[in-house]
């Protein structure tokens, strides 16, 4: 079977994900502007622990191998390891995201010594003044703690996670090097407009230009640098694809489950529009991801609609639905970065301010004077 | 799985005694089967149901070859196997006995 006819079978649909992305809480020590869950404040609502062992053993039936934790800041949950244990002991391996704030050299020490994890630390900058402006005062110095306490507990090669943007792109080289000096592995993925990103994403998202210089830093670097397969719509900048699928995957090999069991087609599309069902609800998630309408509408072949008579559709394959839903552009036309520009020229007629909101937003009010509270969004959109 | 071997390169792989590694979990789909090396963590695509059956066979037959036979391959098609098993060999999805 060749890889177009494999990506074709993928796009109809896996008997169960194969990248399940599950957010264990909304709680967040910090509150990054790009956060794609629009996360801050816990959700009274959130799984149980009984709930969330309950969901583990039905990916257990389901042969899930492994699920990606984040939040949110996942471990600030009480039953964070107890999770973790619980998920491994099932047999399913698990990589979680965290911003290191809570890795002293015990939890290190902890979790070295567990088979089967992951461990993925969000920075997005090789210099505090970088990251903190994207992540927050003190996040840099937080996440190099982190990944001091795992280099000393030889957990061995984690993984450092990067947001590519605007002001951290000429940044990748330094990246790596940071992760060889700490025997990490690195990953980048792309910026979406998603949640708090919806605010921000206008001034953070690369340029066209960068957009080329990414294509060709990832060819250079092939496998040794991991993406998640974020960055296919580059695809249409050359004749060599970036190394993976190169499709969306979203209903059809990956889905996102919320903190309060939510599923949806993809961790960037926290919307009513893309919630396919609740663990919730009568037959679990298996019945959410076999026969919910949403997902098996995805799994139909996709019109290409306005791309379709671009010679580059093949390449791109029209890019990420997340990003034109939260951009207010049409899912069956180009993507906000088209790389041949499409979309930027589509950009310019949307107006903004009725673009979707996000379902969740758990942003933490924030204290001003005068006693009005704030969101750090409206912050960020009215500077 | 186009491509073939000289004849006497498959017969040697054909005559190899082969096993599932242990490490690695099988899980059906309709294109055939995903294979999970907990080990290394890699995820292999087994892109055709007779794939899977020959894979799930060889535990019980003395080499590639018995396990293809055992599975009613036409033997035609035997070189291309030959080629796709020694792939799942170095990705660590079957290993010699």
């Amino acid at each position: 079977m060749s890889v177009e006819s494999l990506v074709s079978q993928l796009k109809s649909g896996l008997d169960a994900p194969i990248c399940l992305t599950w957010e264990l809480t909304y709680a967040c020590n910090l509150q990054c502007v790009h956060c794609l869950s629009s996360s801050g404040q816990r959700d009274p609502r959130e799984l149980t622990t009984a709930e969330a062992k309950h969901v583990l053993d039905e990916l257990h039936d389901l042969q899930v191998f492994y699920i990606n934790i984040g939040g949110g800041e996942p471990m600030v949950r009480r039953d964070f390891f107890e999770l973790l244990e619980y998920s491994i002991s099932k047999g399913i391996g698990v990589k979680f995201s965290t911003n290191g704030a809570f890795i002293d050299a015990d939890k290190a020490r902890r979790l070295a010594a567990m088979d089967y994890l992951d461990i993925q630390i969000s920075l997005d900058g090789t210099d505090a003044v970088t990251n903190d402006a994207v992540r927050g005062t003190g996040s840099y110095d937080l996440a190099i703690r982190a990944m001091e306490h795992l280099r000393d507990a030889n957990f061995g090669p984690f993984k450092i996670s990067v947001v590519v943007t605007r002001h951290n792109v000429d940044q990748l080289d330094e990246f790596k090097a940071l992760a060889d000096e700490y025997g990490a592995q690195l990953r980048v993925t792309r910026l979406r407009p998603s949640g708090r990103g919806a605010d921000s994403w206008h001034d953070l998202h690369p340029t066209n230009a960068q957009q080329r210089q990414i294509y060709n830093w990832l060819l250079d670097h092939g496998d040794s640098v991991l993406t998640g397969d974020s960055f296919f719509h580059l695809n249409a900048l050359g004749e060599e694809p970036l190394p993976g699928l190169n499709m969306c995957g979203a209903g059809r090999v990956v889905c996102l489950i919320d903190p309060i069991g939510d599923v949806y087609a993809c961790p960037f599309v926290i919307h009513d529009e893309f919630k396919a069902g609740s663990v919730r609800d009568d037959g679990g998630f298996a019945k959410v991801w076999k026969q919910s309408d949403l997902f098996l509408e995805l799994r139909e072949p996709q019109s290409a609609g306005a791309c379709g008579s671009c010679g580059s559709y093949d390449a791109c394959q029209g890019g990420c639905m997340a990003a034109k839903f939260f951009t207010g552009l049409p899912l069956d036309g180009p993507d906000p970065e088209c790389v041949n520009g499409y979309g930027e020229q589509l950009l310019d007629a949307v107006a903004r301010e009725l673009n979707p909101k996000p379902s969740m937003d758990h942003t933490k009010p924030v204290r001003v004077s005068l006693g009005t509270t704030r969101k750090p969004s409206d912050l960020v959109a009215s500077s | 799985m186009s491509d073939t071997l000289p004849t006497a390169e498959a017969d040697a792989r054909l005559d190899a005694a082969l096993e599932l590694n242990p490490q690695v979990a099988l899980r059906p789909e309709p294109f055939g089967a995903l294979a999970y090396n907990y080990g290394n963590r890699r995820l292999v695509f087994l892109k055709h149901l007779d794939m899977v059956r020959v894979a799930k066979a060889l535990v019980d037959n003395p080499s590639l070859r018995a396990a293809l036979q055992a599975c009613e391959i036409a033997p035609s098609r035997w070189p291309s196997f030959a080629t796709a098993f020694e792939s799942l060999k170095s990705s660590e999805v079957v290993r010699e006995r």
